[in-house]
């Protein structure tokens, strides 16, 4: 299916359509709204990590001078426990849901909502929130995966959930483990048996936020007629409407989701959490619109993180490098509701290499902490860094170069996972070798407390529906439209596909992202899926024109319909006739009326993600802080539709998972209390924090897409955590099994114990 | 109720007389009442630079500013720095470079990277990152915002 012929626009660099409007300030993004009559609203949160709500008086919020309109949990409609079909994806549980966006009985995690208020002007809106009376009984909170799954601790969910340690033990008791996964390949027993070398080691993992700059946000107008209007950032316009359909208890078509330009996600802005609150207060307000926005520490305490994980990971070789088997344990936070990554995380964990022999379980176990929601390659960069930690030390263990090892076990066409799927065509072995013809590795590295590690990363990517319109325009030029939100170049990758299928330049496409009443579904801006499925849909309307235009040309230069063909910009007829694009599309309007291509696609031959990243540290042995000196990035990118955003999307994954093994965490008191909710604090990595990071582009293309796109955003945040402490131990002899590796945790690990 | 007072400032060359509220900060008052939004809210407490306007000469985020404090005072928003229609080499090279993906963070780290060029028109790497280390970006690593910066001090020169 891959093209083979060079391609004039995929491949180059071209600036992005909406480049001027945001370097120049004119980008409007959510919380840049404003509408005639425009209220402000904010949200009244728990000052308590595990609670029950007593009662809740906001008569003096409503006294208040300016203060508008109030919303309690009792303004929401009922929902029972246990799951429903929502008729769009898998079954949901409805009040878990509505719990997370209004609470109901009880506060699970500090921040967690418990009212919404709106008034004339933002300050007096935050002054009502001091009058807003609650009346908690504090119960002890539940604070980290292990204590969690103890039986001895408090129930988050009273008998609501009822997962087990095993198969057998599921829907025993009540506990906070509210899912178990199994995989299991081979016979892991015979495997280590026949290992010369086994390893087992512990893992832990802090809970990590997305970090986005742009802060959640919704501008929410309930007319009187029952028509809904929801402004927001948000990577799933379709995503929003069916949430926040279900939690108003409205249908679907009520509600139009129009996509504001979106400050960052990372996974993070899928869920819904402040637009029922803006709908249901312009609702009570008989129609005004009510825009809401969250402050930084609302972000940090109360919405969607990445799992704080535990793990542990056994894993068996023969003494020439031949991995034989693996036992794979993963245990992870879902926050107050259930919903971790640990399904994903399993399947990714050995996904690099072919293990004959192997057992992979994990747990979803909630905890009084902000339910988690999607962060780049969910769940696998906590199980991949247990087992990338583990190959490394299994490496140097039997003296083999840690890249050669890889090598000999290296998953390829057709290696089966321990989930059951079987890999299609993949870079892997390409990308393992190109780290070991890099300049990086091939580099010797110098002095003193330096040292350099190595780690792979897998991602299987996504598919999903997506949809694109696109008009012929008289002066020759094409009106795009789709519904995926441009998080960071999908405009120009979109368009780059369209210009390169009709052969027209690339200035000629005018791509826009429509609101939900004007285009068909289209699955979220994630899972590395948008230039993937969305590319898909704009090369199929593409190909929908040029069919469209061949007919229009035989009709009139009256030949038959088999004697025009479209190639490279232009229809060919008999005889010599042509007509360019231009030409063509200049007569539509005399010849029969304009044309448009449509496509709605749901593409699942995705082309799954490895990366390879090699990173050289200089570790300080007396505050214990680490530099990173060099980093390289090697990944298999499929087709790099536009080589500066899949770079882009490389080095920014990359600092990310930089993050994730040197600096961010979350870190709560004994009551539950997040102590480093700023920027200040969470520590994400600065401009002074990070060398250039240099990457190679390994180009293996996608035999299931029509320009041989894989997906290339989640994966580069896979391999980081382990290269990263891979090199740490090279420098200093101290594997690092407790991330982050700060100053305080490793120092830690490499003072001797004290006297 | 708060109070309100009237400032009069110059806001991108323009004198501008607008009414906020005593608590307003710049940031609340240029956002929300006098609607140059291309200054953005990441943070709200200095953290993350997103809200970088250049006052009187100085960067400052705007978000530590009262508006009460900026009688009298001259203001470069990101609005206000393309002059005539033609973008600045920053904003320039921004595009070129591909050194913005979601672009939040842009308006910020132009403001920021502008003042930069104005004190040290030929910074390097390191004096780059340093005044920079201010501004979070969160899409990008950073690496090509860098070289944008490097590429329009080469371009000026």
């Amino acid at each position: 299916m891959v093209a083979t012929e060079p391609y004039k626009i995929v491949g180059t660099r071209p600036v992005r359509p909406d480049g001027v409007d945001k370097v120049t300030g004119r980008a409007a993004y959510g919380s840049d709204i404003k509408l005639p009559g425009m209220l402000y609203a904010r949200v009244k949160r728990s000052p308590h990590a595990h609670a029950i709500i007593k009662k809740i008086d906001a008569s003096k919020a409503l006294a208040l001078p300016g203060v508008k309109a109030v919303v309690t949990r009792a303004d929401f409609r009922e929902a029972g426990p246990g799951l429903i079909d929502i008729g769009e994806g898998p079954p949901v549980n409805l009040k878990f849901m509505l719990d997370n966006v209004c609470a109901g009985d009880k506060v699970v995690y500090k921040g967690h909502a418990v009212a919404s208020v709106a008034a004339t002007d933002l300050h007096t809106a935050e002054d009502a929130l001091n009058l807003i009376e609650v009346e908690y009984e504090v119960l002890p909170p539940v604070m980290n995966v292990r204590d969690a799954m103890l039986e001895s601790a408090p129930l988050i969910h009273g008998n609501e959930l009822t997962g087990g340690l095993t198969a057998a033990d599921m829907g025993k008791r009540p506990s906070n483990i509210a899912n178990r996964v199994e995989f299991e390949m081979g016979d892991v027993d015979a495997g280590f048996a026949q290992s010369d070398i086994v390893i087992e080691r512990e893992f832990e993992t802090a809970m990590y936020h997305q970090g986005y700059i742009e802060p959640h946000n919704a501008t929410a107008l309930w007319n009187k007629d029952g028509d809904i209007t929801i402004w927001t950032s948000t990577q799933g316009t379709f995503s929003v409407r069916t949430a926040s359909a279900m939690i108003l208890g409205v249908p679907v078509s009520s509600i139009k989701v129009v996509p504001m330009e979106i400050g960052g996600g990372f996974g993070g802005k899928i869920p819904v959490y402040l637009e029922p609150h803006a709908a249901l207060l312009s609702k009570k307000l008989g129609g005004v619109p009510v825009k809401m926005w969250m402050t930084r520490e609302e972000v940090l305490e109360a919405t969607g993180p990445t799992s704080g994980t535990y793990s542990r990971v056994k894993i068996g070789a023969k003494n020439d490098g031949t991995l034989m088997a693996a036992n794979v344990h993963l245990a992870f936070e879902a926050g107050g509701f259930p919903g971790s990554p640990v399904g994903a995380g399993a399947m990714c964990a050995l996904g690099p290499y072919s293990i004959p022999n192997a057992f992979v379980e994990g747990f979803d176990v909630v905890v009084n902490r902000p339910k988690v929601a999607a962060y780049r390659g969910p769940g696998a960069p906590a199980s991949e860094y247990a087992v990338e930690s583990v190959i490394d030390e299994i490496a140097e263990r039997i003296g083999m170069d840690p890249m050669d090892m890889r090598l000999k076990n290296a998953a390829v066409e057709g290696t089966r996972r321990p989930d059951g799927a079987t890999m299609g065509v993949i870079g892997n072995v390409q990308v393992m070798e190109a780290i070991k013809d890099s300049p990086h590795y091939k580099s010797e590295l110098e002095g003193e407390n330096r040292g350099r590690g190595v780690a792979m990363g897998f991602w299987f990517n996504a598919g999903m529906e997506s949809a694109a319109y696109a008009t012929v325009v008289s002066d020759g030029t094409v009106a795009l439209v789709t519904g995926a939100t441009d998080i960071g170049g999908t405009r120009a990758s979109h368009a780059m596909q369209l210009a390169e299928t009709l052969g027209i330049p690339y200035d000629d496409v005018k791509p826009h992202v429509v609101d939900t009443d004007s285009i068909g579904w289209t699955g979220v801006t994630g899972g590395s899926r948008t230039t993937f499925a969305g590319g898909w849909a704009v090369y199929e309307a593409a190909m929908d024109i040029r069919v469209q235009m061949e007919e229009r040309a035989a009709k009139i230069w009256e030949v038959d319909r088999d004697q025009v063909h479209y190639d490279n910009g232009a229809v060919h007829g008999p005889d010599g006739k042509v007509f360019s694009f231009k030409e063509l599309a200049a007569q539509l309007p005399h010849t029969g009326g304009t044309i448009s291509g449509h496509a709605d696609v749901n593409p699942t031959t995705v082309g799954a993600a490895f990366a390879g990243h090699i990173c050289d540290v200089e570790v300080d042995p007396d505050t214990g802080k680490v530099t990173i000196l060099r980093y390289t990035a090697v990944q298999d990118v499929g087709t790099a539709v536009h080589p500066s955003y899949v770079e882009g999307q490389i080095q920014g994954g990359a600092s990310q998972g930089i993050g994730m093994a040197l600096s961010e965490e979350y870190f709560y008191d004994e009551n539950g209390v997040m102590r480093n909710s700023s920027f200040l604090d969470y520590r994400m990595p600065t401009t002074l924090d990070l060398p250039m990071i240099d990457t190679i582009l390994v180009e293996v293309p996608n035999p299931g897409h029509p320009y041989g796109v894989r997906g290339v955003g989640e994966v580069p945040i896979i391999p980081p955590l382990a290269a990263v402490a891979n090199a740490i131990y090279n420098a200093t002899g101290v594997r690092v099994r407790k991330l982050p590796a700060n100053p305080r945790n490793l120092l830690e690990e490499m003072l001797p114990p004290e006297a | 109720m708060s109070n309100r007072i009237i400032i009069n400032t110059v806001i991108n060359g323009e004198p501008t007389e607008f009414l906020a509220d005593e608590r307003d900060s710049l940031l609340e008052a240029l956002r929300e009442r006098i609607g140059l939004t291309g200054v953005k809210e990441g943070c709200n407490n200095g953290n993350c630079g997103a809200c970088a306007v250049i006052m009187d000469g100085r960067l400052v985020n705007s978000c530590l500013v009262l508006a009460a404090e900026t009688e009298g005072a001259n203001i470069t928003t990101v609005e206000g720095l393309a002059k005539g229609g033609e973008l600045t080499p920053l904003q320039q090279t921004f595009l070129e470079d591909a050194a913005l993906q979601c672009g939040i963070c842009t308006p910020g780290f132009l403001v920021a990277a502008t003042a930069l060029l104005e004190q040290n028109p030929h910074p390097s790497e390191h004096e780059i990152r340093y005044w920079l280390a201010g501004n979070l970006c969160r899409c990008t690593g950073y690496d090509k915002i860098i070289r944008a910066v490097q590429h329009a001090a080469e371009r000026s020169a």
